[in-house]
């Protein structure tokens, strides 16, 4: 498609909160608002589909189906009526990530409404970015916490889902919940890391260090292109020649 | 929209090599590393930091005479957004131990470290807390984890390389001997990093980096790691409190010279309010959305350097803001996605670059700025770019291949975002190439500070995106999110201890936006701009030019 077709392509009607504009149909949601002369603050963030400022729920006339997407990320579609949901009240427990434990207590404690779900699937078909938020809440219920860090991983905190909650749950902060006892708790800790973060406070490396801040451009140029370079191919086991700075 | 038949038909010739070239890079074949000497001439040539009129001279302030964007330095000889005069000091809305401008990576950590100190702390943020370029850094955090291959000599090595060995020394000391302790603190606040079953951290290579030392939590790793400190702050309301929609408009000194708070803006009553604070921290992050030479950005709506303006008017200098840095694989098709950041872990997994002859031209773990200018010259100089349906050029990025080098589904595994985001506009990245061209992507310098985070003004820090000399003239992937922990939590222990040990009570004034003022004045800058600004304005051009009322006639704006 050249550039005079796009310029002339015809202008589709939609409907911000019920008030009709007409925007060129190629446009995501958030820069159709724009186009029509809004100068957005809320409901505007990353612009690229991660922060979950945006979230967008919309109809069409004639259809029962109530639709969402987030604003940044959707196209336009003629005679949409839509309206952005910028921000939505949400319980949210405090805990202690020290003291609690991976177990389903812990989450029934923080949120206990958890057992008010009513596997409706609303919540899922509320999510823009396709997430099983029921099965996520069913994992959530049984205390299985892998599994509900892993389907939650996506999550972008939009609060589509607990805005349509008949249950009135926060699906979004029982999954970060889940997801923070996972990493702590259930996935097996790096080993290595915590060897290289001894060695660091050990000093290990201060010395050789000190060789690099305190010495001059041109030896370190050369010391950088001498650097042995790790095989992009190279398996886990792969050992530099080079031990001396390790 | 997926692929138009013209690109579709292009796609064809990609397809056409792709064999060989998976060949070749299981064979451990690489495209020929440009040699530091190649490097220096690809930039000169074709890096637009280099363009004819990429940098004008500073006319006022502590760095009279630096020559850098003239973007930023139109921000900076700029008036403030608010008469001093119309400001009654006395009258504080807020008291504080320690104020944190910014809600991102950096802010939030700050907060958590400071707050552990036993500082009281106020975040104020422009948008929502966590609304930044942290949520949106996709690729990873680098650290040397792996003792038995890796260690901060050669992370340190790394940095300083791609950086033009210009890096301030004590500052990449600090970011590589803390990164390991910076991986640990935040596996230890429940951060889900991708592992192998027995806790082995998984590592990619990354642009100009000797060892895999790239960590990651899928594609995500920024929104998780921004989402993981977040909920950490949310623990805490009672000593951290967080304001939203409420950026900073100027820094108050007080009679000692000390900083000693800010003046806050409600972005929606409009109204200016005053926090006064024993320490400040500066934590605002970059400046994409000024849109530096006309570039598309990967950067957060609200990133557009109101903290170097805030530092800058206050006295404090300004380094390496001479460079800015191009994320080389940014989308250009389908313009819905256009300017969207599309991970160097894509490269780092294993696909090519490719001109629209399906051949390779260029190394594609090349560190930014030499892969950017690389880029340029192949869609300029050799006219070999790939022309989008809204006349713009671009680069092919063979994602396919890593599908058939790591096995069936692994774009899918290892992209979930980007893979769900292009699926949607009809595009399958396991099966088609992306389209990319670079994207301004991250401001390299900013304000000068020290491993302690102290700049020169005493009470007053900085941490971040903000702050210049750790990346020297071009950092490299991984090392932004690190940058924001490590500096992030140097400065919540700084300003707490300040906070607590230091800080002295003084008259608060804003005298230094007067002078900055008159200074402006002096130097014949006789304007009506104001920065910082806030907020870009992306609203029609053609609606703004009815919105003719005068401000605040009648009963409505």
């Amino acid at each position: 498609m050249p550039t005079e077709e796009i310029k002339k392509e015809e202008l589709v009607p939609i409907f911000i909160m019920g008030k009709r504009y007409e925007v060129p149909p190629s446009l995501t949601i958030q820069k159709a608002m724009e186009y029509a002369g809004y100068q957005l603050i809320r409901g505007c963030g990353c612009r690229g589909g991660i922060c979950g400022a945006c979230g967008t729920v919309y109809r069409f006339p004639g259809s029962y189906k109530i639709e969402v997407g987030l604003a940044c990320q959707t196209v336009v579609q003629p005679n949409m009526y839509l309206t952005q949901i910028p921000f939505f009240p949400a319980t949210r427990s405090s805990y202690d990530m020290e003291r609690i434990k991976p177990t389903v207590e812990t989450l029934m404690k923080a949120y206990p409404e958890l057992l008010r779900c009513l596997q409706c699937n609303t919540c899922t078909k509320s999510c823009p970015m396709e997430i099983e938020v029921m099965d996520y809440m069913a994992a959530a219920m049984r205390g299985d916490v892998a599994r509900l860090a892993e389907l939650s991983f996506d999550c972008v905190m939009c609060g589509l889902c607990t805005s349509r909650c008949p249950a009135e749950i926060c699906q979004y902060n029982i999954a970060i919940l889940g997801r923070r006892l996972y990493g702590k708790y259930v996935a097996s800790k790096a080993e290595h890391l915590g060897s290289m973060v001894q060695a660091v406070e050990k000093g290990k490396y201060d010395q050789m260090l000190r060789k690099l801040t305190d010495t001059d451009e041109e030896r370190l140029k050369d010391l950088y292109n001498k650097r042995e370079i790790e095989p992009e191919q190279a398996d886990e086991d792969w050992i530099p020649k080079e031990k001396t700075y390790l | 929209m997926p692929y138009t038949a013209e690109l579709k038909e292009l796609i064809k010739k990609v397809e056409a090599t792709r064999p060989a070239r998976v060949e070749k890079k299981k064979r451990g074949e690489e495209f020929s590393v440009l040699s530091l000497k190649e490097r220096e001439e690809r930039l000169r040539k074709y890096h637009p930091d280099f363009v004819e009129g990429a940098r004008r001279e500073i006319r006022v302030g502590p760095n009279k005479g630096y020559a850098i964007s003239p973007e930023i330095v139109a921000l900076l000889e700029a008036r403030s957004r608010v008469n001093p005069d119309s400001i009654d000091v006395n009258k504080i809305a807020y008291e504080t131990d320690v104020l944190i401008i910014g809600g991102g990576g950096a802010g939030t950590a700050a907060a958590l470290t400071a707050q552990e100190k036993g500082a009281k702390v106020l975040i104020a943020t422009k948008l929502r807390h966590g609304d930044a370029n942290t949520m949106m850094a996709e690729g990873g955090i680098q650290a040397a984890s792996k003792g038995e291959k890796d260690s901060p000599y050669y992370h340190y090595l790394d940095v300083v390389g791609g950086g033009h060995f210009n890096n301030v020394p004590e500052l990449v000391y600090t970011l590589v001997t803390e990164a390991p302790k910076v991986l640990a603190w935040l596996e230890s606040l429940g951060c889900m990093f991708t592992k192998l079953p027995e806790g082995r951290l998984q590592t990619l290579h990354g642009g100009g980096t000797c060892r895999k030392r790239m960590h990651y939590a899928a594609d995500i790793t920024g929104a998780e790691i921004m989402r993981t400190l977040r909920d950490e702050a949310r623990n805490r309301t009672d000593k951290i409190k967080v304001l939203e929609f409420s950026p900073a408009v100027e820094l108050i000194l007080n009679e000692h010279g000390h900083c000693a708070g800010a003046v806050l803006y409600n972005l929606e009553t409009e109204e200016y309010f005053l926090v006064k604070a024993k320490a400040v921290i500066m934590a605002t992050g970059g400046s994409g959305r000024l849109h530096i030479q006309g570039f598309m950005t990967t950067n957060h709506y609200g990133a557009t350097g109101d903290g170097l303006v805030l530092g800058y008017r206050a006295g404090v200098k300004l380094c390496f803001l001479h460079t800015v840095q191009y994320h080389p694989t940014g989308a250009v098709f389908p313009e819905q996605a256009e300017g969207l950041l599309i991970t160097e872990k894509v490269r780092g997994a294993g696909a090519n670059v490719l001109n629209i002859d399906g051949e390779q031209f260029v190394n594609e773990r090349e560190p930014r700025d030499v892969e950017s200018a690389s880029f340029i010259r192949e869609c300029t100089e050799v006219g070999k770019g790939i022309p989008t349906p809204t006349g713009k050029v671009g680069i092919w990025l063979d994602s396919p291949m890593i599908d058939i080098l790591m096995g069936e589904g692994a774009v899918r595994r290892e992209f979930p975002g980007k893979h769900i985001l292009f699926r949607r506009y009809g595009i399958d990245i396991s099966k088609e190439p992306m389209l990319v061209y670079p994207t301004l992507h991250y401001q390299n310098g900013g304000l000068e500070y020290n491993s302690r985070c102290e700049t020169s003004i005493p009470g007053f820090f900085a941490a971040g995106e903000v702050s210049g000399g750790v990346h020297g003239e071009n950092r490299l992937m991984g090392n932004s999110l690190l940058d924001v922990c490590v500096f992030g939590r140097i400065a919540g222990g700084s300003a707490a201890l300040y906070a607590k040990e230091k800080a002295k009570e003084g008259k608060l004034n804003l005298d230094h936006v007067r002078r900055y003022h008159k200074e402006m004045e002096e130097a014949g800058i006789i304007t009506d701009r104001v920065a910082p600004m806030v907020l870009p304005d992306y609203s029609n051009p053609k609606v703004r030019e009815r919105q003719l009322t005068a401000r605040y006639l009648g009963t409505i704006r």
